[in-house]
């Protein structure tokens, strides 16, 4: 291992060029890639890598850099491609249908606002168009989270058990051009993390058809499957994490993340990088007294209810921060982690940091207090952050 | 099950290509594409092939999970993606020394229009992939729109009155991405087209072929006339049968008559012509053109037949 100054978006590289060279006993590794601000970097440094027994393969699209790597999966080799924002949204006919193909291709996302008007900051929405096309979201919280997560992810995808796509989500900016120390480990140790690929899926030259036309009992099949491959997925993290710390001496972080819940009577829930800010904002509300906790929602797809439901137990005011909006209906996460939440539990929704805006600690406080005065849950709210 | 019934079943050592399209396939009768395929089964002879499909009849074709009707591996992909589908297995082919040739077989519509992209992009990049459009003019699959490929005077669905604008010169947009080989094929000259096919299928780099293939539903013409369709549109010069090497070296297959009896037929045997009113007269200009400009590209001024 070696320690090295990386923003996130060069440690997704590093661990996509790994990882690809850990499959160059089986079927190699081949990335399609296009370029994009905030994720251009990740693809840059990925071209200048050399990968034995590995392609990448410079497309005129995001939608076609998913169609290579849905091409290099369907012939058996580890896939990665890496975008953000409109691009995101370009890729998407592709990025379901790598999905529904139950092709394990592994793409960093930076996560960028949606345009136009045209804005190259964080906010969360990019992926989320991606929610339910059958995905595993993983959304970091630091550099080494993405390094770790990209491996991480790849072991995730190919497990025989799972065999889906994953995204591993990291926010514009705070984290894709934000230096920091990261530790990128030896070729060896990731070989032995990651096995060879072996898609039972893949074309060889048996005459069939990947991808060809269902009817409707056909499709309730295929959707069942792809359901029962997301329930399976939480079992196989756990397993991954034990050996993903066997061979490199650090546990990946879980689904759900708590901090300082354990006599928590409030607490704020939220993703990516904001939960950071959440837990210096947890620091200084107990260091005035107050049983503030902080929850940190990482994997989002599959969905960990069970978690949070445990996490909520008790609890009767809770704050979901999103940076995103569902524009017609409020915060996607508060959507989503509300019903987790005991009946007459008051959880509010306040979204924050949309396009960038920079979240401090001062605003987390600001909605605890707002959270700790409300009597009833109200719309959820959007918040400026400014700057 | 017993085991002459296993034995019917595609298993890993049944033949890989032979034939390309299968009995029990749902396309229509007469049709062009269909023959086609067919004449691409001959030409891979054994090859291992792995095909990729876009959105289209082909498509349809296989017939519905778990069945396939295709005689090949193939990826059935989003419609405007089937080029770069084909990068990723052709990349992966490369990187492990496999000889499989990867065919992209893709429609009119998916090629001249929603693909266009994709496949100029693997063309400029100069992918391992031979590329075949089947030409039927038309968005056959739904129900018979006009595409970019659909002739000036044809009538379809949303060009009820018969479409104004002429189509592209395909062979010419991929000839000038000086490509390895590009080649129009005839399904009325298959000695011609199997020598086209296999020298594309042995070849390395971006291949192209295009195929006119008849769409009775489409063309709203008799099933059993596909073929002479064909020839009859070789015959009056609209349909050149050439082939285009690096961009550059324009061979003529097959000289034309430019015999007007061969257009004006060619326009009566098809109802999707009559609606418009275009006649035979009012295409011989754009024929003329056309051919003026493979003749300077040939470097020939006059039909290589007419030389001795």
């Amino acid at each position: 291992m070696a320690v090295e100054l990386l923003s996130a978006n060069h440690a997704a590289a590093l661990a996509a060029a790994l990882a690809g060279r850990a499959n160059r006993g089986a079927r190699g590794f081949c990335s399609g890639v296009y370029p994009i601000t905030p994720s251009t970097e990740c693809m840059e440094l990925l071209c200048n890598q050399e990968i034995e027994k590995g392609s990448v393969v410079r497309v005129e699209s995001e939608h076609s850099a998913m169609a290579v790597c849905i091409g290099a999966a369907a012939g058996g080799a580890r896939t990665f491609t890496t975008s953000s924002s409109n691009g995101i949204a370009l890729m998407a006919e592709n990025a379901v249908a790598a999905a529904l193909l139950r092709l394990p291709v592994v793409m960093a996302a930076a996560n960028r606002t949606l345009g136009p008007p045209w804005n190259i900051w964080a906010d969360h929405g990019d992926t989320l168009l991606l929610r339910d096309a059958g995905w595993i979201q993983l959304y970091c919280a630091d550099n080494q989270e993405v390094l770790d997560s990209v491996l991480f992810a790849f072991r995730l995808a190919e497990d025989r058990r799972v065999l889906l796509p994953v995204m591993v989500c990291q926010e514009a900016f705070v984290l894709s051009h934000t230096m920091a120390q990261t530790d990128v480990p030896a070729q060896e140790a990731v070989d032995r993390f990651l096995p060879p690929l072996a898609h039972p899926g893949r074309l060889t030259s048996t005459p069939r058809v990947l991808g060809g036309i269902d009817v409707p009992h056909a499709t309730e099949v295929h959707r069942a499957q792809h359901q029962e491959a997301m329930g399976r997925v939480l079992e196989v993290y756990r397993e991954a994490q034990d050996e993903f710390e066997a061979v490199f001496g650090r546990r990946p972080a879980d689904p759900v993340v708590a901090y300082r819940t354990e006599d928590a009577e409030a607490l704020v829930v939220s993703m990516g990088t904001i939960a950071s800010t959440v837990e210096r904002a947890v620091d200084a509300a107990r260091a005035r007294g107050e049983k503030l906790g902080a929850v940190r929602v990482r994997a989002l797809r599959p969905f960990p209810g069970a978690a949070l439901a445990r996490l909520f137990r008790g609890v009767r005011r809770i704050a979901v921060v999103d940076r995103n909006v569902s524009l017609g209906f409020g915060g996607v996460l508060w959507g989503e982690a509300r019903g987790e939440a005991e009946p007459g539990a008051i959880v509010q929704g306040y979204m924050i940091g949309l396009g960038g805006g920079d979240v401090r600690p001062e605003h987390v406080l600001a909605i605890a207090a707002d959270l700790a005065a409300r009597r009833v849950a109200g719309d959820p709210v959007l918040l400026e952050a400014g700057a | 099950m017993s085991d002459s019934v296993l034995a019917t079943l595609p298993g890993d050592r049944s033949p890989a290509c032979e034939p390309l399209l299968r009995p029990g396939n749902s396309n229509c009768g007469g049709c062009g594409m269909s023959t086609a395929f067919q004449l691409l089964g001959r030409a891979v002879e054994g090859r291992p092939v792995q095909l990729v499909i876009p959105a289209s009849c082909a498509a349809v074709a296989a017939g519905p999970f778990p069945f396939s009707a295709l005689g090949a591996p193939a990826v059935l992909s989003t419609f405007g993606a089937a080029a770069a589908v084909a990068t990723g297995l052709a990349q992966v082919a490369r990187l492990n020394g496999e000889a499989t040739r990867v065919v992209v077989w893709a429609g009119d519509g998916g090629t001249y229009d929603i693909g266009m992209a994709s496949l100029s992009a693997a063309a400029e990049r100069d992918e391992d992939v031979l590329y075949v459009c089947y030409d039927n003019e038309i968005y056959g699959n739904t129900g018979g729109q006009r595409s970019s490929a659909t002739p000036a005077g044809a009538a379809t669905t949303n060009t009820p009155r018969g479409k104004r604008e002429q189509k592209k010169d395909i062979l010419g947009i991929l000839a000038a991405h000086r490509i390895p080989y590009a080649a129009s094929v005839s399904l009325a000259h298959p000695q011609d087209a199997l020598r086209k096919m296999r020298r594309a299928l042995d070849a390395r780099g971006f291949r192209f072929l295009h195929a006119l293939a008849p769409c009775p539903t489409g063309w709203k013409s008799e099933p059993a006339l596909g073929v002479e369709l064909v020839r009859l549109a070789v015959r009056s010069g609209l349909y050149p049968v050439i082939e285009i090497v690096d961009g550059r070296k324009l061979v003529v297959n097959v000289e034309p008559e430019f015999s007007a009896e061969a257009l004006e037929l060619y326009l009566s045997l098809q109802r999707r012509f009559q609606r418009s009113g275009v006649e035979a007269r009012d295409l011989r200009a754009a024929i003329e053109r056309h051919w003026r400009e493979l003749r300077s590209r040939s470097g020939r001024i006059v039909p290589a037949e007419r030389e001795g």
